[in-house]
């Protein structure tokens, strides 16, 4: 087992490689649904805000 | 219309390609994942070392998928352009947009994983390769088709410019890929072929075509998620995307 994590010798080149191919993809998927809430929370924004000036619009 | 472009039709229409392409994602980054484990566990515990690089040569089978990726999603973003500048259909210009982020990953990794390579092997982090000069030429147009979407206000607008530095982009595709042959430097030739036998054992080659697999598979996963993303950011006042955004608020009061 520690044969294996050493890499004969390169394991200072293998892992690091191989953690940065984990972590670019974990943003990669992880990317698209923060830009998805943050999107939906906009939009739901912006409709509260225009019912909210209807409503004062009718009352006045 | 005929039953073809009246299918074609409804699939590009936002809201079903919205609804699809949330169930289609999932399966795309599920498979990849699992591809991906059985394809390291072959490469990392199944594959001999390599005589002469040892273990280091390990670092291939992330090196070359995520290298062959970096161009296949410039192919795909280049033809979505395509059709997006001439034909001016919305989806395609919102692929077009969503492959530029995921191409440009990949391309990060792959100039990251060959620089960690290419110390043990070639004893330099970094060399002006006619292959490493054109594939961080690649990772720049990258960013800068994604600089430039972001940089215009309008959406169509900015995808018409980012499309068509897309377009423009594409004559260092052939540069990447023939450099190796053209210039004789550092970086060594081509491994695995399409044509003729590959120089590469069995035992090598299957974890790194599972890989390719893989990396494919999660390509379209992100594709898809950032495609959806796309759609209601450019819909965003019409009502199925209003009902989306209601039944999200109501699903995170819960």
């Amino acid at each position: 087992m520690s044969s294996f994590f050493a890499m004969g010798g390169y394991a200072g080149f293998v892992w690091p490689a191989y953690a940065v191919f984990f972590i670019v993809l974990a943003i990669d998927a992880l990317a698209p649904r923060l830009q998805r809430r943050r999107l939906l929370q906009e939009l739901r924004g912006r409709l509260q805000r225009r019912a909210s000036r209807d409503r004062n619009g009718t009352s006045s | 219309m005929n039953a073809l472009t009246l299918w074609f039709h409804k699939i590009g229409s936002p809201p079903t390609f919205y609804r699809i392409a949330g169930w289609l994602g999932p399966w795309c980054f599920g498979l990849g994942l699992l591809f991906g484990l059985v394809g390291l566990y072959g490469g990392l515990v199944l594959a001999p070392a390599d005589y002469q690089q040892g273990d280091a040569f390990r670092i291939i089978f992330i090196h070359v998928p995520c290298a062959w990726m970096g161009l296949f999603a410039y192919f795909f973003m280049a033809a979505n352009a395509f059709v997006a500048l001439v034909w001016r259909i919305k989806l395609s210009e919102i692929l077009a947009v969503a492959s530029a982020p995921v191409g440009a990953a990949f391309t990060f990794i792959t100039l990251v994983t060959g620089s960690l390579w290419g110390k043990p092997m070639w004893g330099t982090w970094w060399t002006w390769d006619a292959r490493l000069t054109s594939e961080l030429v690649l990772l720049f147009i990258y960013l800068g088709i994604i600089g430039l979407y972001n940089a215009i206000e309008d959406r169509r607008q900015a995808a018409r410019a980012a499309g068509f530095l897309a377009l423009v982009g594409v004559v260092n595709i052939p540069i990447v890929h023939f450099s190796v042959n053209w210039w004789n430097t550092l970086h060594q030739g081509s491994t695995v072929r399409l044509m003729g036998p590959s120089k590469i054992d069995a035992a090598m080659l299957w974890p790194l075509l599972l890989m390719a697999l893989a990396t494919h598979l999660w390509f379209f996963g992100s594709l898809l998620a950032r495609a959806r993303v796309g759609l209601l950011e450019l819909d965003g006042g019409k009502d199925w995307v209003r009902t989306i955004a209601l039944a999200d608020g109501a699903r995170n009061h819960e």
